[in-house]
C-alpha cells in the first residue's frame, strides 16, 4: 500500500463551535439521470399502483405473496407491507427467517462507522450537522484517522464505514482519498458514506481502497426531499439518485441504499421506492452487492422531530418484507435502534450491524467534544454485541473481505 | 485420491453460514471429512478466534477465492493464501454475480491455467458444463467441481443429465459441489458415480450441524456403496416377462 501524497489543505484544525460556513447552493450538476441507469429505470416506474395495492391487498394476496418464493414482484412486496399482512406478522417472520438462513446462514457481519468530519454546507432539517446549527465542529486529520482505525481494529473490527458531512473544501476529494487509503492500511473493507461525487472521483476512492459506497436517497418522495433539503448541493435529487450508478460504474463492489423513515409521512411509499431502487440497481449492475437500510430518524441537533414515527411492529414487518422481496440483499441495522429490537431482528433479515458506534468525528481513540449526527440507542460495546449474537446462535463475522 | 493425496472420506465441507466456530469444528469432526474449504475473505490470522482455527490440523485446508470477480483477482487471492502459509490447494470460485453466485467459466479457465503454472493444486467450481470440465482437465486441474444446483439453493441435482456426461468423460475426480440440500441428494450424486461431494449450507444452517454432518457422511458412504454394487437400471414399467416377444418362444 502506498501512501498518497498529501495534496489537500491541513486538517489539524481544533474543534470550533459555530456555523460551519455559509450554506451554498450549487446547481452546476445535471438535473437529468443517465438513460442507461438504475436511477432512470426507477424514475420510469409508476409506483402508484403498487402503493394503492398496499392499502387494498387482501388476505389472499398476502398468501400469494408468501408462496411466491424467489420470484416476488413489486406487487407481492406491496402485499407484504399491507395491513392485511400486519395481521400475519408471525408468518412473515417465519418466511423471512427461513429466507435469511438459506442465503446468509448464521453469519452476521459487524462494522463500525468512523465519522471524519461534521463540517457541512448543506442545510437539512433532520441532521445534526446541518450548516445552520450552532454545534461543535471537528475534522479528523489523516493521522487521527489512522489512530481511530487502529483503535477500531483493537476492538475487533475489520470493516469500517467512513462518514462525513458535505464540505467541498474541508472534506475535499483529496482529503477523502487520503482517509480511505489510511483506513485501508488496517481495515479489510472500507466503505464511504459522504457527499455524492462524479464518476472520476468515485474511481479515485475505489482505487484508494474503498470497496463500498453508501448513498441514502433519504427521501424518495420529491416534495419531501425538497422540503427537508433546504440549501446545498444535496438539493439536486437526480444527481443523488444516480450516485450509486456512478459508484458502480467506477468499480465499487458494494452499494448501500437507504430511505430515512420519519421524513415522509407515508413510510410505505418510501419502502416501495427504496426496494424498487435496489432491484433496479441489481438488474443494471449485476456484479454489485446491494444492501439496503431503513433507519428510523432519531432526535438530533436542530430540534427535528420525525413525522409519522414507524412503530416497532411496522418496522419489523418492513424488515421481513424487504428480506422476502430482496432475498440476496444485505440489510443493515445501525445503533439507532435499541438493543432488544436489534437482537430480535437479526434472525429475520438483518445481515450487517454496526456496534459500539460514535456518530461524532473520532470518538474511539480519543474523546471527542464535537456534535454527534444523531443519538445512538444501542450503547453496547462491540464485544457485547458479538456476545449477544453468539447467545442467539449467530456467528459475529468481523472480516468478510480480502483486500487485493 | 486427488493430486496424489488420498482422502479417507468422499465428503468435503464448506465453512460458511455456521453459527459458531465451535459448531463448525463439531460438524467437521462428525462428518469424517478430510478436506474443508475456507474463503480467504474470511480468514484473519490476526484475529483471536479465526475461522481457520476451527479446522483440525489433520484436515486439509482448501482455501477458496470466494468474492473474486475475474481471473486476476482469483490469482491474487491464491497468492495471498500461499503467502499466508496455507497449503497450495486452491478452490477456484469465480462468481461475479452475487445473487446466485454462479461461476464464470471463461475467467475460471483463465485463472486455472495461471495457477496450475504457478504450482497450485487447482479445484475449480464450475457450472455443469461437460466441455468446460474437459478444458479444465486439460490445463491441469486436479478435479472438476460442477454444481448440482446453485449455491445454497438446497435443490439437489437439477443438473443431473450434464453431471452424468461429466462423470462419464472425466479423467480427473468429479466433485459435485453446491445445491445438495439433503443427505439423499449427496447419495444420489454418489450413486451416479461422482467421486466426492462438497456440502456447506445444508450442514451449516441445520438445527444441529454436527448431526446433519453425520447424516451426510453416512449418505455419501451409502451412495458410493450403491454405485460400486452396480445399481439395477430403473424402468418405467414392471418387466416380469416378455409380453411383446414371448410368441417367439411358443
Amino acid at each position: 500500500m502506498t501512501t498518497p501524497v498529501r495534496t489537500g489543505p491541513p486538517h489539524d484544525r481544533p474543534t470550533v463551535v459555530g456555523r460551519t460556513s455559509s450554506p451554498v447552493e450549487l446547481l452546476s450538476r445535471p438535473r437529468e439521470v443517465p438513460s442507461d441507469s438504475a436511477a432512470a429505470a426507477l424514475l420510469s416506474l409508476d409506483l402508484g399502483p403498487a402503493r394503492r395495492f398496499v392499502d387494498d391487498a387482501t388476505d389472499a394476496d398476502v398468501t400469494r405473496a408468501l408462496s411466491r418464493g424467489r420470484r416476488r414482484d413489486l406487487h407481492d412486496f406491496a402485499a407484504l407491507l399491507s395491513p392485511a399482512a400486519t395481521a400475519r406478522i408471525e408468518e412473515l417472520a417465519v418466511a423471512a427467517r427461513d429466507a435469511t438462513l438459506q442465503r446468509f446462514g448464521r453469519a452476521r457481519t459487524l462494522f463500525a462507522p468512523l465519522y471524519l468530519s461534521n463540517e457541512c454546507v448543506s442545510v437539512c432539517t433532520y441532521c445534526g450537522f446541518s450548516a445552520g446549527n450552532e454545534v461543535a465542529r471537528r475534522t479528523l486529520t489523516v493521522d487521527e484517522v489512522r489512530s481511530e482505525v487502529t483503535e477500531l481494529a483493537s476492538r475487533g473490527f475489520r470493516h469500517v464505514l467512513l462518514v462525513a458531512g458535505e464540505h467541498a473544501r474541508i472534506v475535499s476529494k483529496d482529503y477523502l482519498v487520503e482517509c480511505v487509503a489510511a483506513a485501508a492500511e488496517t481495515m479489510a473493507s472500507v466503505s464511504v458514506e459522504v457527499q455524492v461525487w462524479d464518476e472520476p472521483t468515485y474511481v479515485r476512492l475505489v482505487n484508494a481502497g474503498a470497496d463500498g459506497v453508501v448513498v441514502y436517497q433519504e427521501a424518495y418522495d420529491r416534495d419531501t426531499y425538497a422540503a427537508v433539503h433546504l440549501l446545498g448541493k444535496k438539493r439536486n435529487y437526480e444527481w443523488r439518485l444516480a450516485a450509486p450508478d456512478r459508484a458502480a460504474a467506477a468499480g465499487a463492489r458494494k452499494l448501500g441504499l437507504g430511505a430515512l423513515l420519519g421524513l415522509h409521512p407515508d413510510w410505505r411509499a418510501e419502502a416501495l421506492a427504496v426496494a424498487a431502487h435496489a432491484r433496479e440497481l441489481m438488474h443494471r449492475w449485476w456484479r454489485a452487492e446491494v444492501s439496503v437500510a431503513v433507519p428510523r430518524l432519531r432526535p438530533a441537533a436542530g430540534g427535528y422531530e420525525p413525522v409519522d414515527p414507524v412503530d416497532d411492529r411496522s418496522f419489523t414487518q418492513l424488515i421481513c418484507a424487504l428480506r422476502l422481496f430482496l432475498p440476496d440483499a444485505g440489510i443493515t441495522l445501525s445503533t439507532r435502534e435499541p438493543a432488544p429490537l436489534r437482537d430480535a431482528l437479526v434472525p429475520l433479515g438483518v445481515t450487517t450491524l454496526s456496534a459500539g458506534s460514535h456518530t461524532e468525528p473520532g470518538g474511539y481513540a480519543s474523546e471527542s467534544d464535537a456534535e454527534p449526527q444523531f443519538e445512538i440507542s444501542d450503547t453496547r460495546s462491540p464485544a457485547e454485541v458479538a456476545a449477544a449474537l453468539r447467545a442467539g446462535g449467530y456467528d459475529p463475522v468481523w472480516k468478510d473481505w480480502a483486500r487485493l | 485420491m486427488i493430486a496424489g493425496r488420498s482422502f479417507g472420506s468422499r465428503l468435503f465441507l464448506g465453512t460458511g453460514k455456521f453459527p459458531s466456530n465451535a459448531a463448525l469444528r463439531a460438524a467437521i469432526e462428525a462428518s469424517g471429512s478430510e478436506m474443508v474449504t475456507v474463503a480467504m475473505r474470511r480468514a484473519d490470522p490476526t484475529a483471536d478466534d479465526d475461522i481457520v482455527d476451527a479446522i483440525p490440523s489433520s484436515v486439509l485446508l482448501l482455501t477458496n477465492t470466494s468474492g473474486a470477480m475475474n481471473a486476476d483477482e482469483a490469482v491474487r487471492i491464491a497468492r495471498l493464501a500461499r503467502a499466508a502459509g496455507y497449503p497450495d490447494w486452491i478452490k477456484l470460485e469465480l462468481t461475479p454475480e452475487p445473487r446466485y453466485l454462479l461461476p464464470d467459466g471463461v475467467e475460471t479457465l483463465d485463472a486455472a491455467e495461471k495457477l496450475v503454472a504457478e504450482g497450485f493444486t487447482v479445484l475449480p467450481y464450475v457450472n455443469a458444463d461437460p466441455v468446460l470440465c474437459k478444458r479444465l482437465e486439460e490445463v491441469g486441474c486436479a478435479t472438476v467441481m460442477p454444481l448440482g444446483s446453485w449455491i445454497g439453493s438446497n435443490q439437489g441435482l437439477r443438473t443431473r443429465g450434464a453431471l452424468e456426461i461429466i462423470i462419464e468423460q472425466a479423467r480427473v475426480p468429479v466433485v459435485v459441489d453446491a445445491g445438495l440440500g439433503a443427505p439423499s441428494h449427496a447419495a444420489e450424486a454418489m450413486e451416479i458415480g461422482a467421486d466426492a461431494v462438497l456440502v456447506n449450507t445444508a450442514i451449516g444452517t441445520a438445527a444441529d450441524p454436527a448431526l446433519m454432518a453425520a447424516a451426510f457422511r453416512d449418505a455419501v458412504v451409502a451412495g458410493r456403496t450403491g454405485y460400486l454394487a452396480g445399481l439395477a437400471p430403473a424402468r418405467a414399467v414392471a418387466a416380469a416377462s416378455s409380453p411383446l416377444t414371448g410368441f417367439l418362444d411358443s
